[in-house]
């Protein structure tokens, strides 16, 4: 059998003495895109940020046949997150935002430039704009398009439709599934829990720091606890 | 006071103007990617001044020592923190510098002062490395304090090694110029000239090339920075390099109008630090007015006031900082 794109193993993390996540064991992988919900301070941001190597973590992680290593490593490896926060260099032009997102692929900036603006042809409109000027549907689109100029074999995307237009929503759900289908794996973190696993493969039920579900994404929308915890009863 | 004497204070103003305009710049990289306040920026001055001076006087200077120790001590910082064959890339810069001291045409003055840039430019890195690196995620204050620290330590260091009294080092160049009653000295003209190609040369490493990119890059957004893989402590360590150069650079040019000692450094990059608040620690084109305001009024002040030239200078901050802190509650309440 194949080794998973991303395994994650006995992963215990927090800040400071503050332990957020106990155990966590979950895994992606290549080409599935992975979806985890659960209430705010479940512990789903520490974990994409405890996977890149943020946080100081104990237990194992791999990422693509070996050991994950430092934060500049797993993104020279090919993963790469995009917070909840964007992180964009709010003072700097989009187009140099979506160059340095290169940083670690210089070779094959150019040509990742070409794609990033197919995918948003509204990057290439604004591209000598500062990144300050966008809107919040603009800042998600070059927050997404900084990860692809690294070309990731790994997407972990945290709230990627956090504040923005239910249209933009579904554009970036578009995306995302367009991103799938040329084969990049996604980890995705999402309050939207129906979009999100509509996307998925598969899930996890993240609570109190644990894992407490997981299994096809198909079953999990049937399952009557996150039905009723994360999916409500009404369309 | 006639136009004669106003033209050469305005002068002599320009001159230190633009050296207060390098030190402001090497504080403004430093603390956008590292929040670390470079105290220490003009002990840097004061020990290039010093080594330069002992180049030219055909001996070899005790910061070269300093150096090598230093470059030790981070050999040794990285194997104990787990690093390997990496931990050996501290010894090349030094080790060549080294034997370039040692066995190269020193006391001439065109070898020795790139000689004690090339000296004192790696302070930088290795202070970083020793001295702020561990502390990258602490409060400010924590660093500032830390900085303060180190000017005690490199003050202290630059009276062991180099005694109490002052030293000059050669002119660029003897030559002056005569336009009408006024001699324009052509040190001040290549000071000037230097300071400003060395700006613009910074403006382009910064605005075009994709690794001055990612220092700004690192002082927008530390996050982002390390999701893109720009490795933190390498933009730290960038960032310290170009403040002790240009630390050195200030040394070298304002020994040649002013003797310096161990401990003039500091009251210089304070000046320096004044022209960078004047900019509000933000911004480079004001940072460049501001530095010459401080050159400017600190010899309009000492013309007519000599003993409360720096007294005039410091008070430039009061209200500055007033007028910052009175727009930042402004910003404030906007949002």
């Amino acid at each position: 059998m194949s080794e998973a794109l991303l395994s994650v193993d006995n992963l215990a993390a927090g800040h400071g003495r503050v332990e957020v996540l106990h155990g966590i064991s979950l895994s992606v992988a290549a080409h599935q895109v992975v979806a985890i919900v659960g209430p705010n301070g479940a512990g789903k941001s520490t974990l994409m940020a405890a996977i890149m190597g943020l946080l100081p973590r104990t237990g194992r992680i791999r990422f693509a046949g070996a050991e994950a290593g430092s934060t500049e490593a797993m993104v020279a490896a090919g993963a790469v997150l995009v917070p909840e926060t964007r992180a964009l260099f709010t003072e700097m032009s989009v187009r140099d935002n979506l160059l340095l997102g290169a940083y670690r692929h210089r070779a094959s900036a150019a040509q990742s430039l070409a794609e990033v603006f197919a995918t948003f042809p509204r990057l290439e409109e604004r591209q000598r704009q500062r990144t300050a000027t966008l809107s919040g549907g603009e800042r998600q689109m070059l927050a997404l398009g900084r990860a692809l100029m690294a070309r990731p074999r790994l997407l972990l995307l945290d709230e990627p439709s956090l504040g923005l237009a239910p249209r933009i929503v579904r554009d970036i759900f578009a995306v995302l599934a367009r991103l799938r289908a040329d084969g990049i794996a996604i980890l995705l973190v999402e309050q939207n829990a129906r979009a999100a696993l509509a996307l998925a493969d598969h899930a996890c039920v993240l609570e109190m720091g644990e894992v407490v579900l997981q299994g096809p994404s198909a079953a999990l929308a049937a399952d009557p606890r996150v039905v009723a915890s994360y999916l409500g009863t009404g369309e | 006071m006639n136009l004669f004497v106003l033209l050469t204070l305005l002068q002599d103003g320009l001159t230190t103007g633009a050296i207060y305009l390098l030190l402001a710049v090497g504080l403004l990289i430093v603390f956008s990617v590292t929040r670390v306040i470079f105290v220490p920026q003009g002990d840097l001055l004061a020990l290039a001044a010093l080594t330069v001076a002992q180049l030219e006087a055909g001996s070899v200077p005790g910061t070269l020592w300093l150096l090598d120790a230093l470059a030790v001590l981070a050999v040794l910082a990285d194997l104990l923190a787990g690093s390997r064959w990496r931990a050996l890339r501290w010894l090349p810069v030094p080790a060549l510098v080294t034997l370039a001291t040692l066995f190269g045409p020193r006391a001439a003055a065109w070898y020795a002062m790139p000689l004690g840039l090339a000296i004192i430019t790696p302070f930088g890195p290795l202070l970083w490395r020793l001295v702020f690196r561990r502390a990258a995620g602490a409060t400010m204050l924590t660093l500032l304090i830390l900085a303060m620290a180190l000017h005690f330590v490199l003050e202290g260091a630059g009276m062991v090694l180099f005694g109490p009294d002052g030293a000059a080092t050669a002119p660029l160049t003897e030559a002056a110029f005569a336009v009408g009653p006024l001699t324009l000295s052509g040190q001040s003209l290549a000071v000037v000239g230097l300071c400003a190609a060395l700006v613009a040369l910074l403006r382009w490493f910064f605005g075009a090339t994709i690794e001055g990119k990612a220092l700004r890059a690192a002082a927008s957004d530390r996050l982002g920075a390390r999701l893109v893989g720009i490795d933190a402590a390498r933009s730290g360590g960038l960032a310290f390099a170009l403040a002790a150069f240009v630390a050195a650079l200030s040394g070298v040019l304002i020994a040649a109008l002013t003797p310096i000692g161990y401990d003039t450094g500091f009251a210089i990059g304070l000046k320096g630090f004044v022209a960078a608040i004047v900019g509000g620690l933000v911004s480079y084109p004001a940072a460049a007015a501001g530095a010459v305001l401080v050159g400017v009024l600190e010899s309009l002040g000492s013309f007519w006031a000599s003993a409360y030239r720096d007294v005039i200078v410091y008070a430039l901050l009061v209200p500055v900082l007033l007028l910052l802190s009175w727009r930042g509650r402004r910003a404030g309440e906007e949002t």
